[in-house]
């Protein structure tokens, strides 16, 4: 008796046969076209003149020079932006303040800023026509169209990452555990050690993971302030550009296989933490 | 000086002094010279360099291409965020981790990655051009550029509210009488329209800024495929300070008044779902 009766509830919350297969068809081949085409067509493209050309492709200087200054630029801008985050996410979630949802407003902002302007804003800061460019050039240090214009560029870009992750995770936290240790005589220290930094390691690691990714693949904001100089202020998204805009297809391809293969660990951490985060709720 | 209450947590100063002094050095400071820029000079000069036939067509391009793009992905982003959650099938946790590869993919890189697929000679594009559709170097590029970079945003905000919608209320309209189209319109959509609204603001933002994707296959012709950003830069090569930062100085006032619908967006989201 029951049998019929349970078929018939199943048909009432969800679709014809025929009209889920079109459903899923049509997000596939959607899917297909915009997200997996692109992604195979990198490495396609990069080993269409064979091993050989790929390998070089990597390893001569200017390649290796661009993917030492790719990490040089993730290994400062990223520990920055997480301090950050975690000094943003203790004062936010842990204490009640006047003007606290502008400052949440304020720390989005990076976000709604174009790339390229996000690199207009150092060059009229620190270019050689910007507010201290003549103070900086009589010091004989350059910001712009050198490594520390990328590097400022980079963090701006990627400053929200870690902050935005971590807020709303302590807000859900609460702080009822930090006070009872305060409460039991641990000092501010002992207690962030303890029992804040266990309790968010998992969203801080998924805001590093993205900052990252972020900070490595940044192009539009980097663009701007490089100045494009070969082996020295060309990072990869960069130097595949050049190689691009030479008509060295498999060059540029081969460096943007490296940045694809970056983007797929990412999504495969990503992936690994939000399962970790899954299981222990 | 700040705390409404008192509270037995330490660091509230520091941590508050330091997120304000990072903030101010890294975002404030540097955003408010595009404003101090702009604002040397007259009206005139500022309208000259904002109205420009050229600005105007860039405008027209980088808006219209943006609303075509984030229209593109909220209707299959919903369709995509569907059959994530109500369907079954194989490869679909594949599927799911893979949605947020533009996040994750250098923009660059996809940039030329879809030049390369949608080129006339490209795996897509060769069947295209026969059709005398062409996308890569047209504005039909652009579009095709911003529905990948746009794509996650409207899956991601609208998967979650779909996970969580109860399934006795489309039980209770089946039962009375309601046919699965009707159940979807009447009951499944409402729900899902602060969502779907937030996903496609955040989409249509997210286009109006992009620059690394779209530059290389747009074909970037004045008055015809040059996007904004682009502008921007070429002013800046011409040593056009003023003009490129009286153009940013508008398109950061188009983002900021998006980035408020947002959170408008994203408050009434909350008040509805809560």
């Amino acid at each position: 008796m029951t049998t019929p009766l349970n078929t018939h509830i199943q048909a009432a919350t969800t679709e014809p046969r025929w009209i889920r297969y079109l459903l899923i068809s049509l997000t596939l081949i959607f899917l297909t076209l915009f997200l997996l085409l692109p992604l195979i067509a990198v490495f396609t493209q990069a080993l269409q003149e064979g091993i050989n050309v790929y390998l070089t492709a990597l390893i001569e200087p200017d390649a290796l020079a661009a993917i030492r200054l790719t990490l040089i630029t993730a290994i400062i801008a990223v520990p920055l932006n997480l301090f950050f985050g975690i000094a943003a996410a203790w004062a936010i979630a842990k204490f009640d303040f006047k003007g606290k949802s502008i400052l949440l407003t304020l720390i989005d902002l990076p976000f709604a800023v174009s790339p390229v302007i996000a690199g207009l804003i150092f060059v009229l800061l620190f270019g050689l026509q910007g507010w201290l460019g003549p103070w900086l050039s009589a010091q004989n240090f350059q910001i712009i169209f050198a490594v520390p214009g990328i590097v400022l560029a980079t963090v701006f870009i990627t400053f929200p990452f870690v902050a935005r992750e971590l807020i709303p995770l302590l807000q859900a936290q609460g702080k009822e555990e930090e006070e009872a240790a305060i409460v039991l005589g641990a000092n501010g220290w002992q207690t962030f050690w303890r029992i804040t930094l266990p309790n968010m390691k998992w969203g801080l690691l998924y805001g590093v993971i993205l900052c990252n990714a972020r900070a490595m693949g940044e192009f539009g904001a980097v663009s701007v302030v490089s100045g494009h100089i070969r082996g020295l202020t060309n990072t990869m998204p960069l130097h595949v550009e050049i190689l691009y805009n030479e008509y060295n297809f498999a060059a540029a391809f081969a460096v943007a296989s490296l940045l694809a293969l970056l983007a797929l660990v990412t999504l495969i951490l990503k992936t690994i933490v939000e399962w970790r985060v899954h299981q222990l709720s | 000086m700040f705390l409404k209450k008192h509270t037995v947590l330490p660091g509230f100063h520091l941590a508050l002094g330091f997120t304000i002094l990072y903030l101010s050095l890294v975002v404030l400071i540097p955003l408010s010279t595009v404003f101090l820029k702009a604002a040397t000079l007259s009206w005139e000069e500022f309208g000259n360099a904002v109205l420009a036939p050229r600005v105007l067509a860039s405008y027209r391009l980088t808006f219209g291409a943006s609303l075509l793009a984030a229209l593109l992905n909220a209707f299959f982003g919903l369709l995509v965020a569907w059959v994530l959650v109500r369907y079954s099938f194989f490869g679909k946790r594949i599927i799911d981790a893979i949605i947020d590869l533009p996040f994750a993919l250098p923009t660059a890189v996809a940039g030329i990655s879809l030049t390369a697929i949608y080129a006339g000679n490209g795996w897509v594009g060769q069947y295209l051009e026969p059709l005398g559709i062409k996308v890569a170097f047209t504005p039909l590029g652009i579009v095709v550029a911003l529905t990948f970079i746009g794509l996650p945003f409207v899956v991601r905000t609208v998967q979650p509210i779909l996970q969580d919608l109860e399934m006795e209320v489309e039980e209770a309209a089946a039962s009375l009488g309601a046919t699965r189209w009707q159940t979807f319109t009447f009951v499944i959509l409402p729900n899902l329209w602060p969502a779907l609204l937030t996903g496609f603001a955040l989409a249509f933002a997210r286009g109006l800024g992009e620059y690394g994707s779209v530059v290389f296959i747009a074909g970037n012709m004045p008055m015809v495929s040059e996007i904004v950003p682009l502008l921007i830069i070429t002013k800046l090569e011409q040593y056009d300070y003023k003009g490129a930062a009286a153009i940013a100085v508008v398109m950061l006032i188009a983002s900021f008044i998006l980035l408020l619908v947002i959170n408008i967006l994203q408050w009434w989201s909350s008040r509805r779902y809560s």
